[in-house]
């Protein structure tokens, strides 16, 4: 049986014609296709008239199917309707092969749909608007392109979303397509002589591309995969690839080769980052800061973002110390930022205790963490790096003058105290053994809330807010 | 002095940065607009210089001439190479001429420092302000920031770009402070959090808006957030004009994917520059070691690698003649052949020669028949390498296949630096 398509991208007449054969029961091989167009002569030499067709019932198959075949269709390749056809004939005959992603004739198709995105991407990629200005004074962008497969009515959409508010067209060997600023109207190919001549402004575009050229990176090969020979002698550009390669390695070694020049002019390098020097103590939290941003004195300080250091009012009552800054507190440089600060937010605010009242900081200033592929994992600090870090808070504790240190959890107490504290049996009380007299009030990390589960947890936050109460009432008395 | 000697001077300048990207912002097109442009998801390379690189971006400086020092750059202060300085209004015709010619995607500008980081910035901003809003120009734009550039700015640039990138410049503190003593490490980092932070944001206030019905009957709309940088952030950092072996380059990579979640970190071999300060080697650029660390990235980004597993060698540099997932099975002999109908998908991707793709339509296959070898070749991954490595129906690798995998002549690292 023979078949003959009017157009070779009609899939709705494929479709139909596949339709048929298929609802008679005609296999793939007694079927013979014709659909290739042959250039602009093809629809004169379809004279006999079209048979009706009998409207076959619509067989189900795979969504996947049917966009498949709308790609194939655009394929040059003269097979690609018994191919496809093939396919249908099997999906309706062979339940397993929807199923099977390595079956031949499919991958064959999913080859041949590969080579029309591929040819679709190249015309995007390679067509070269020139600008024209017509006997109307109108300007249009015109373009000549040769594209492999039968793509241009799929691909004229892309260069309308483009180019909306500009006039153009594109010319090619089979089809030509042209948009007047509201709509795309195609007609039949153009002649080669059709091409626009470079126009006026050309010549910028050949500069660039000559300029950002490295001569000293030559990877002529890897351009040519990219862009394959048969494209260049439609972009203006490739006449530059043949000087420009030659001319590479003299241009290289030129720069090699080179004597060094005097320096254009000499200046004393610029300081926009003051580091403060060391071993001096920061005059105020400004400097402070500035100093701990550098501070390398353990291993933490390389890989965080930035020094964390507190927050607050001088001369406060209270001075809350929390243990780490998170990933939170690392990004925004601000203590008690994340999770475990919200928590401490909500305490606060239950009790009436205004968060700007406080000054809160942490006991070890920088961000340490262990990478599982794209996450940071909050890890302790150990206890020589919080020992490394322990006059960071001393300065802070000097320069702020709080009242009263409330600790959050063992590494801030041990920080403040100066001794391994065990918080569960010390908490709540204020304690008094600092060298410069501030006492110190020990309780939870709110963080240590955060692990527990969630039957234990209520009860220990209430205890918890117990602590935190005490503490924000008795400091004024205590530090007396 | 003309626009097509700037031009020149310009593009020179910036042909040292390897980022190209164009792809990742949010889709929109110019219908309905003032102007033109588009973006739908995948950039596309609109040409390639014999050097063998995209070109998708009009990639230029807004100016070379740069207070800084910074002893890799070709444009810092005491360099005797020719200076010039772009009008706004020209880079901005520019890109509209070029993009009118379907030459490229958008623009991707940077700029020397002069002034100051705030006046630098502004005027790199105030072009893709009159791109976007004069023009109404919908390509794609990618502006390098300044670190040192207040808040406000970089706001702005946020609102107008796709993507944003600072660069690291160095692969470590060492060796950025050797180099380019006046740029900050730590100021560095603490713009990329800024970006991750306000990019965060935008993203999480996206997805919070709640669409309103305006008109009984109407479809409900909701108030789109202003953009910031909807294509993400990147950097990008030198390789080889310091001492810094492989392991140490991917464990920063690692580091700053992990904290800043950039869309990509550009590896850019150090080439010799005209005019190059006495202290760098002035050789030719390390390119395969340069590939060898893209593809390392990859397996960091896409295959489940972790960066400490990944260079095996005592020197901490990636192996030349293979690639690093091949060098990887190598060095673990004893995990392999991989049963492809049996093992686990990480153990997949761990299989020289198969990719992301292929692995999938793998396990797709495998749920309802038995793999086999000759599988592989309609997958068109290359069996060569595979074979060695698996064990399919009908197929088991001849004992010392894996060894035999190994390309032969291979050209040395010697003729390659
Ligand atoms: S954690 Fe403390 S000691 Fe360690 S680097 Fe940071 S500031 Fe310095």
């Amino acid at each position: 049986m023979h078949v003959r398509l009017d157009d070779p991208i009609d899939l709705d007449a494929f479709r139909r014609h596949a339709r048929q054969l298929l609802a008679g029961g005609v296999p793939p091989a007694q079927v013979e296709w014709n659909g290739e167009r042959v250039a602009g002569r093809f629809d004169e030499a379809n004279d006999a008239p079209p048979t009706p067709l009998v409207a076959g019932t619509p067989h189900a198959v795979p969504a996947s199917f049917v966009a498949l075949c709308g790609d194939v269709i655009l394929h040059r390749d003269p097979q690609r309707f018994a191919l496809m056809y093939r396919l249908l004939w099997r999906l309706a005959h062979e339940p397993s092969l929807r199923h099977d992603p390595l079956d031949a004739d499919m991958l064959q198709a999913q080859l041949l749909a590969k080579a029309v995105h591929r040819d679709i991407h190249k015309m995007r990629a390679f067509v070269r608007f020139t600008r024209v200005v017509g006997d109307d004074g109108l300007e249009r962008h015109v373009a000549w392109f040769e594209p492999d497969h039968h793509i241009v009515e799929a691909n004229a959409p892309f260069f309308a979303r483009r180019f909306a508010q500009m006039r153009w067209a594109i010319l090619t060997p089979e089809r030509c397509v042209e948009w007047n600023g509201e709509t795309l109207a195609f007609r039949d190919g153009a002649d080669r002589r059709e091409k626009p001549p470079p126009d006026a402004g050309e010549q910028l575009w050949l500069t660039y591309y000559e300029h950002i050229f490295n001569p000293a990176r030559l990877k002529v090969a890897m351009m040519r995969r990219e862009m394959p020979r048969r494209y260049w002698h439609n972009l203006p550009e490739a006449a530059l690839i043949q000087p420009l390669t030659d001319a590479a390695e003299a241009r290289s070694q030129s720069m090699i080769d080179a004597p060094p020049t005097a320096a254009r002019r000499i200046r004393a390098p610029i300081a926009l980052h003051v580091r403060p020097a060391e071993g001096v103590a920061p005059a105020d939290l400004g400097e402070l800061r500035a100093a701990a941003h550098a501070c390398r004195a353990c291993p933490i300080g390389a890989l965080a973002t930035q020094a964390v250091c507190g927050e607050g009012p001088l001369a406060p009552q209270h001075m809350l110390v929390g243990e780490q800054p998170g990933d939170q507190e690392d990004l925004t440089g601000r203590p008690f930022v994340g999770p475990a600060g919200q928590l401490l937010d909500r305490a606060m605010a239950q009790l009436g205790w205004a968060r700007d009242s406080v000054y809160l900081a942490n006991a070890v200033k920088h961000f340490k963490y262990e990478l599982r592929g794209k996450r940071r994992i909050h890890k302790t600090a150990a206890q020589r790096e919080a020992d490394a870090c322990a006059h960071w808070l001393d300065s802070e504790i000097s320069l702020v003058r709080p009242e009263g240190l409330v600790a959050l959890g063992a590494t801030a107490a041990r920080a403040l105290l100066g001794r391994p504290v065990a918080v569960q049996a010390e908490r709540g009380a204020w304690l008094h053994e600092r060298r410069d007299g501030r006492p110190v009030f020990v309780t939870l990390h709110p963080s240590a809330l955060l692990r527990l589960a969630d039957g234990e947890r209520a009860e220990a936050y209430a205890r918890w807010l117990d602590d935190l109460e005490r503490a924000r009432g008795t400091v004024a008395a205590a530090s007396r | 002095m003309d626009i097509q000697r700037k031009l020149a001077i310009l593009a020179d300048a910036a042909k040292y940065d390897a980022s190209c990207a164009s792809s990742g912002s949010q889709p929109r097109d110019s219908l309905g607009g003032r102007g033109i442009g588009s973006t739908e998801g995948a950039g596309i390379c609109h040409s390639y210089a014999p050097d063998g690189r995209c070109i998708s971006l009009l990639k230029v400086l807004l100016t070379n001439h740069c207070q800084y020092d910074c002893l890799y750059c070709v444009n810092r202060a005491s360099s005797n190479v020719p200076r010039a300085r772009f009008r706004v209004e020209e880079v901005v015709q520019l890109t509209l001429d070029f993009y009118r010619r379907n030459c490229i995607e958008g623009l991707f500008l940077s700029s020397g420092i002069i002034k100051s980081p705030d006046h630098t910035m502004e005027q790199v901003v105030e072009v893709a302000r009159q791109l976007r809003e004069d023009h109404d120009f919908r390509g794609y734009i990618h502006l390098k920031t300044i670190p040192d550039a207040s808040d406000e700015l970089i706001a702005r640039a946020g609102r107008y770009a796709d993507r944003l990138s600072i660069n690291v410049e160095m692969p470590t503190t060492e060796g950025l402070q050797a180099l380019a003593p006046e740029k900050d490490e730590s100021a560095i980092r603490r713009s990329m959090a800024r970006l991750r932070l306000r990019i965060d944001d935008t993203r999480e206030e996206a997805r919070r808006v709640v669409p309103i019905r305006a008109l009984p009957g109407a479809a409900p709309t909701a108030a789109k957030p202003p953009p910031f940088a909807p294509a993400g952030q990147s950097t990008q950092m030198i390789v080889g004009a310091d001492a810094t072996d492989d392991r140490h380059i991917l464990a920063s990579s690692a580091t700053l994917y992990g904290a800043y979640k950039l869309k990509r970190v550009y590896y850019s071999a150090f080439s010799p520059i005209p005019d190059a300060a006495r202290a760098l080697p002035l050789v030719a650029p390390p390119l395969m070691r340069e590939h060898r660390l893209y593809q390392a990235d990859w397996l960091m980004r896409f295959y489940g690698f972790e960066h400490q597993e990944i260079v095996a060698a005592p020197d901490g540099l990636l192996r030349l003649d293979v690639d690093p997932k091949m060098a990887w099975a190598l060095a673990h002999a004893e995990r392999f052949p991989v049963d492809l109908n049996h093992a686990p998908r990480e153990m997949l991707l761990r299989v020289p020669g198969l990719g992301v793709k292929a692995v999938e339509r793998l396990l797709q296959a495998r749920r309802v028949r038995r793999v086999r070898a000759d599988d592989l070749r309609r997958l068109h991954v290359p069996a060569r390498k595979v074979l060695p490595f698996v064990v399919a129906d009908g197929h088991r690798p001849a004992a010392g296949a894996m060894a035999a995998a190994v390309p032969a002549a291979q050209p040395t690292q010697a003729a390659l630096f």
